[in-house]
């Protein structure tokens, strides 16, 4: 049975009514007790199983957003807290953990694609077509001027020194597979990710 | 990590040293707690600083920033003196008794082999004695003077308790009460569990660090057990994933390795590869790299890749130097030579060594594409942010791309985390704006790439237009696909010997034992083989029951390889295949089989056929020797940071890692202590993540502006108030920050001399919530290890001055 808290004082108030303490004069409060408490507010909410993004203990975290995952409900994530069931965290953050819910909601969050030109004092908003496409446009030319088919003595290496790539630390495994075919297919080798650092 | 987090409880003693995990790793660090309060551990912690580790810590020695090896060798000389070993385990399980070559020595500082001028070794001496069948001679004895035992005897003579004390600063009394400590866990039933992090790995001598502890935890007989180990605490979600699957310049996923220029053709490659056994009988796993290699292939090229074209071998690049690691890079950023980076989820400028080197060379590209959640520092390396981020953006001409990212909470997919385990996350929101998540950009680039290539042509353009791209969406590819096909599936019907069919064309394989080398088999990462099965995502388990509390968890999520929580684990028996400690038995033999809580890290092979237990190597035995694994040398040796207030006492001529490769650029901008007299460290804080929490209002509130911590006897000495603002200079740059003064640094006694040491915590940067900040890698030098060419950020040179304020 899927109670809130106000529900639970209700039932309690209306239990008290009906006893002699009611009689007394009592069950009023109840009922006025029960009108000035919120809702719990995860009741409403979805829970999501996921894991903390900073060090690698991976503490299990839970995180409740608002909507109920219909197709046009867009979700909004009010709270993170540690997953109890974890066997390593039990439910159990540290100082940073216990602050998730203000990285996901950080005024720095970036939310559109930014370019700078050359020279230029700031950045200006693009279009994600433009960006992938001028991005693309840079690393094929560059690729094609630079690609080094052969050694000098004539070995096929097929490598591209001179555009290179830093891989994540906290993307997960998926990305990072995707990653490394896309990386490795165009030939590049100054590739590296923070395990070296 | 070989064991687990939870592993740690039934630890007899804990040693925290190249860490500080009750600060970096809190969550975890209650493992330690628990092991003192239920299992009566003891903890040692040995660290330049008293931590809040060491605060809890039964014994706590101080050290010197740099001098571990010189601590660890000297605790291995107490070990072999007092005779304190496993004399069983290093027996049969270490390669104590096989015979080094004759042409093997070492002398003044260095082993024999040296190449002055290219600062490598030539090292054909650090090999075995082979018998006429090319198995390694043995001395049971050891009484044969070139025997492991005796060789490692003599090398670590030199580390006398007086030496130790000479070179690390620690009082010698400390350093005998922690090898006490250390020699209870020579008894087989008792173990010692050794916890680091980044405080072992960022020196020039980074490797040889872990290993010379990895060579003590062998002595102990401590590799394999319940509550030992050597347990590396990695420092983000899922470094030890992008590890796994080679995101790394000489890497490919799984721990296979890319060409070299010399490997010509693929018979090349193979032939140094498939490691033949050293000793009769032994599995030397990787003979199957073949099987690995083959299935990588097909998963990566599909049918492109076939028997006749060496299964697409060209295809891959090959690397004509070690690897391009980021010093490298930037070395050649810096002289023109790289017109484009990518940068995916990492900031480089507040991350790598030398920081006005990293600003000055990025201002050299081309172009500089930034994917993340979040605004850093490296996307505005071109604006001027004052002393913080000085610039000139009218003359830097470098085209910026600022892509905006998911975060963990919007998107599904693995993360590896420290114990291996694979856990399956959910998405719980979309991102904010027009934010993507990585796959949806790197798929966006993949597409407008091989669709020019296509149309226009250019420079060798094959493996681009045959990458496997079957994915259901292929602009935006689910990451269940791509778990499934790191897992790898069947590509026709799997027989076995008896011609039954064990797997349909198109099943996902089971593990990877079922893996071929004919192309009939397709495995995107083979160690993650197991993960993905036809019984489904074997990562998304959740399932926290934990037989007798071993601390294992089998059912709960996925660990590579094959579902294995504790790795080496057939060491934690003794040969007869009886526990060593019956009372945390992890497997044992039956009689007609291996049995226990862990899946069993070894064959099916029965005691009497004496197959040793380290699989993975090809003499089945540990190494005390490290044959020609290491850039420096098969055995530790101490060698200085490149910065450091001292001479090197027991080899004056080879003061630093005489194989770490240095640029003449960066050696020109190492300081001598005559101008910076103190020690710097770097560190994190407990309330802070790299350069990510100051974006969390919380976090920035918790801690929120840039200092350095000194002792008191230092600020005394420089007439530095606490909170009082200092210059923090080097030979590369300088500081302006407040000081904490504290009771956790104290001066060390080294060669006679007293060493103070400065701690530099490194959150801070000039974008996000908390106050501006110049980074600690404004003051770190570029240099790395030599075996990982990890920067050396845990020693090196500064001076520290009382200054004015800064008018704001």
């Amino acid at each position: 049975m899927q109670l809130s808290r106000r529900g639970f004082i209700k039932i309690t108030a209306a239990g008290l009514a009906a006893s002699s303490l009611g009689a007394l004069g009592f069950g009023g409060a109840g009922e006025a007790l029960a009108a000035s408490v919120r809702p719990f507010k995860l009741t409403a909410a979805s829970e999501t199983r996921n894991t903390c993004t900073y060090c690698s203990v991976a503490c299990g975290i839970l995180i409740y957003s608002l909507g109920d995952r219909a197709k046009n409900a867009v979700s909004d994530i009010i709270h993170i807290e540690g997953d109890p069931d974890h066997p390593v965290n039990r439910g159990t953050l540290c100082p940073k953990g216990s602050a998730l819910l203000d990285i996901v909601h950080a005024p720095t969050r970036l939310k559109v694609p930014k370019y700078r030109a050359p020279g230029a004092s700031e950045f200006k908003e693009v279009s994600w077509e433009f960006a992938l496409d001028r991005i693309a446009t840079l690393m094929k030319e560059d690729r094609d001027k630079n690609f080094i088919a052969q050694n000098k003595d004539g070995t096929t290496v097929n490598r591209w020194l001179s555009t290179g790539m830093l891989a994540a630390s906290a993307s997960s495994n998926e990305t990072s597979y995707l990653t490394w075919k896309v990386a490795r297919a165009l030939g590049m080798v100054v590739f590296d990710n923070q395990a070296r650092v | 990590m070989t064991n687990t987090w939870q592993d740690i409880k039934n630890a007899n003693v804990v040693v925290v040293m190249g860490g500080n995990a009750a600060e970096a790793h809190p969550c975890g660090f209650k493992w330690v707690i628990e092991a003192k309060i239920e299992n009566g551990a003891k903890l040692v912690v040995i660290d330049p600083r008293f931590t809040r580790t060491a605060s809890v810590a039964d014994v706590y020695a101080p050290i010197r920033p740099g001098s571990d090896i010189a601590f660890l060798s000297g605790l291995i000389r107490y070990l072999l003196e007092k005779d304190q070993i496993q004399h069983e385990y290093v027996r049969a399980y270490t390669n104590a008794s096989l015979i080094v070559k004759d042409g093997f020595g070492f002398e003044d500082g260095l082993f024999t082999g040296y190449d002055e001028e290219k600062r490598t070794y030539d090292k054909s001496s650090w090999d075995y004695e082979r018998d006429d069948q090319g198995f390694a001679r043995v001395d049971d004895t050891w009484q044969n003077p070139h025997c492991v035992m005796n060789l490692l005897r003599k090398h670590v003579d030199r580390y006398t308790p007086e030496m130790v004390s000479r070179i690390c600063g620690t009082p010698q009394e400390k350093f005998l009460q922690i090898c006490e400590l250390f020699a209870t866990c020579s008894a087989p039933d008792k173990a010692l569990t050794s916890l680091f992090a980044l405080g072992w790995t960022q020196h020039s001598v980074g490797a040889q660090n872990i290993r010379t502890m990895a060579m003590v935890q062998l002595l102990l007989g401590n590799i394999g057990v319940a509550g030992g180990g050597m347990n590396a605490l990695r420092g983000h979600s899922n470094i030890q994933g992008l590890t796994d699957v080679g995101l790394l310049s000489n890497a490919m996923p799984g721990y296979l390795t890319l060409a070299r220029d010399g490997d010509v053709t693929f018979d090349d490659y193979m032939r140094t590869r498939l490691f033949k056994p050293l000793r009769p009988g032994q599995v030397s796993y990787w003979q199957n790299y073949r099987k690995f290699f083959v299935s990588f292939q097909k998963a990566i090229y599909g049918s492109a890749a076939t028997a006749n074209n060496d299964w697409a071998y060209d295809w891959l690049p090959k690397l004509d130097i070690p690897l391009y690691d980021i010093i490298t890079a930037f070395e050649m950023m810096d002289k023109g030579e790289i017109n484009g980076y990518i940068c995916q989820g990492f900031n480089p400028l507040q991350a790598f060594p030398d920081k006005g080197k990293i600003r000055r060379s990025l201002g050299k590209l081309k172009y500089l594409v930034v994917m993340d959640p979040l605004d850093t520092e490296t996307s505005r390396f071109w604006e001027n942010f004052g002393p913080q981020n000085p610039s000139d953006p009218a003359s830097i001409q470098t085209e910026v791309f600022q892509l905006p990212t998911t975060c963990f909470a919007e998107e599904n997919g693995a993360l590896v985390n420290s114990a291996r385990w694979l856990q399956w996350h959910w998405k719980a929101a979309p991102p904010p704006g027009d934010a993507q998540a990585d796959i949806w950009i790197m798929a966006g680039l993949f597409h407008r790439l091989r669709e020019m290539y296509r149309k226009d042509g250019g420079a060798f353009p094959d493996p681009l237009l045959n990458l496997t791209w079957d994915y259901t969406n292929p602009v935006d590819p689910d990451p269940e696909e791509m778990a499934m096909e790191m897992n790898g599936r069947a590509l026709t019907d799997l027989k076995d010997a008896n011609g039954q069919v064990v797997l349909k064309a198109g099943q996902q394989l089971d593990g990877f034992a079922q893996l071929r080398d004919d192309g009939t088999t397709m495995s995107g990462c083979w160690i993650f083989s197991g993960s993905f099965t036809e019984k489904g995502n074997q990562m998304a388990r959740r399932d926290a029951s934990d037989p007798r509390e071993a601390g294992i968890a089998p059912n709960w999520a996925w660990a590579w390889p094959a579902n294995r929580r504790i790795l080496y684990n057939r060491a934690s028996a003794d040969p007869s295949g009886k526990p060593w400690n019956p009372a945390k038995s992890i497997i044992e033999w039956n009689g007609s089989k291996w049995v226990g809580l862990d899946v069993p890290d070894y064959t099916a092979a029965a005691p009497s056929e004496n197959v040793g237990p380290f699989i993975m190597n090809n003499e089945g035995m540990g190494r005390l020797f490290a044959l020609d694994q290491m850039v420096e040398g098969p055995f530790p040796e101490h060698y200085e940071p490149f910065e450091s207030p001292s001479e090197n006492v027991l080899h004056p001529k080879v003061k630093n890692n005489p194989a770490a490769r240095v640029y003449a650029d960066d050696r020109k901008n190492f300081g001598a202590a005559s101008e910076f007299p103190y020690v710097g460290t770097t560190y994190r804080l407990t309330e802070q993540f790299h350069f990510w929490t100051k974006h969390a209002l919380i976090n920035a509130i918790l801690q929120p502006e840039e200092f350095v911590e000194i002792g008191e006897a230092l600020a005394k000495e420089k007439g530095i108030e606490q909170a009082g603002w200092v210059r923090v200079s080097c030979k590369r740059g300088a500081m302006i920050c407040k000081a904490y003064v504290t009771k956790r640094i104290k001066p060390m006694t080294v060669d006679g001399k007293p060493t103070h040491v400065v701690g530099v915590p490194l959150h801070w940067g000039f974008t996000g919530q908390a106050r501006k900040g110049y980074g600690a890698n404004t003051l770190t030098p570029s240099v790395g290890d030599a075996n990982t060419q990890t920067p050396e950020f845990k020693a090196f040179l500064v001076n520290i001055e009382k200054v004015a304020a800064p008018v704001a």
